[in-house]
């Protein structure tokens, strides 16, 4: 391994580290998944303990978007909009059945997944999900972020 | 009023537009003809009845088994506290009734709404548009005859996932 090769390895790390532990979050809620959401993010289970503690609410300045509860055909094209409004690097977390799938709902009205629209980095499942699970699949979001190649400002995009 | 003194009070005032009574938990039933759904509301909504809330207004589709859409509204008294709702019939190929508005103010959003998910024209409506889908949807997805699970999605939607 060359002396470049470690330095940037080491520097991808950093910013692995400083990325997964500052996740300023956009809530996206839409449906009853937003109770588990709201006692997720306040003092009993508390997201701030890692580090997603800030709600934004502007997706300008969130760098992590929670789809939370059932998106239809008609709120398609406002949820596609808020996903281009963030600036990279971004992460989605499709937070309940009806984010990951549609749920129980299959429809004229409802979208079958949300990564029909938009990319998802996690799926949390559960109708709705336990407040534990939110925060595994936050943790399980948090080791992605850590262990992927990271997006560099100033690197040239290929 | 109690409820069997009330129905033949509304029998006698509407006459010949009430087909059918019955009584459901307490509550009356009617089913009147379609043609009479305008007056009979509109004597309804007068004392000594005083139905003065219009609670809901909504369609069942029979299409496939009996060729009609049923129009079902929901009264309510609030000086006498009594529920009162009248069904009328309106045949599966060419659904049309007379509109509320001018009786009740609610009666615009909840016909368009029926308007929307059944196709139910009420005539001398204001402003007869689609009120929960989105413009470009195509159908009315409440009735039997729409396409199970059809979705209209306003954009591409990825289908390799």
């Amino acid at each position: 391994m060359s002396g470049f090769d470690l330095l940037t390895t080491r520097l991808e790390s950093a910013l692995g580290w400083g990325r997964k532990f500052s996740l300023f979050h956009y809530p996206f809620i839409t449906a009853c998944c937003g109770m588990e959401y709201m006692s997720t993010a306040c003092a009993h289970f508390d997201i701030d303990r890692f580090g997603a503690g800030l709600t934004r609410f502007s997706p300008r300045q969130a760098d992590l978007l929670l789809v939370v509860g059932t998106i239809t055909h008609k709120l398609a094209p406002v949820l596609k909009t808020v996903y281009d409004q963030m600036l990279e690097p971004k992460w989605v977390i499709a937070f309940g059945a009806c984010s990951v799938s549609g749920g129980i709902y299959q429809n004229y009205a409802v979208v079958q997944g949300i990564d029909r629209i938009i990319p998802v980095d996690v799926y949390i499942p559960g109708c709705p999900p336990r407040p534990e699970m939110v925060l595994d699949g936050l943790l399980k979001l948090q080791d992605k972020i850590q262990h992927q190649k990271q997006d560099w400002r100033w690197a040239r995009k290929t | 009023m109690g409820p069997e003194n009330l129905i033949d009070a509304i029998r006698s005032s509407l006459g010949e537009a009430v087909l059918d009574v019955a009584d459901s938990f307490g509550d009356a039933v009617l089913v009147i003809r379609a043609d009479a759904v305008r007056p009979a509301l509109a004597a309804l909504r007068e004392a000594p009845f005083d139905y003065a809330l219009l609670l809901d207004l909504t369609c069942v589709d029979f299409a496939a088994a009996e060729g009609r859409f049923e129009l079902v509204y929901h009264l309510y008294s609030l000086s006498r506290n009594v529920r009162l709702r009248i069904k009328a019939s309106v045949p599966a190929g060419d659904p049309a009734a007379a509109t509320l508005v001018g009786l009740w103010k609610n009666a615009e959003w909840l016909e368009r709404e029926v308007y929307d998910m059944f196709g139910v024209r009420f005539e001398g409506h204001p402003d007869l548009r689609r009120l929960l889908t989105y413009e470009g949807f195509e159908g009315h997805p409440l009735r039997k005859s729409y396409p199970w699970r059809l979705e209209q999605p306003r954009i591409p939607l990825k289908d390799d996932v």
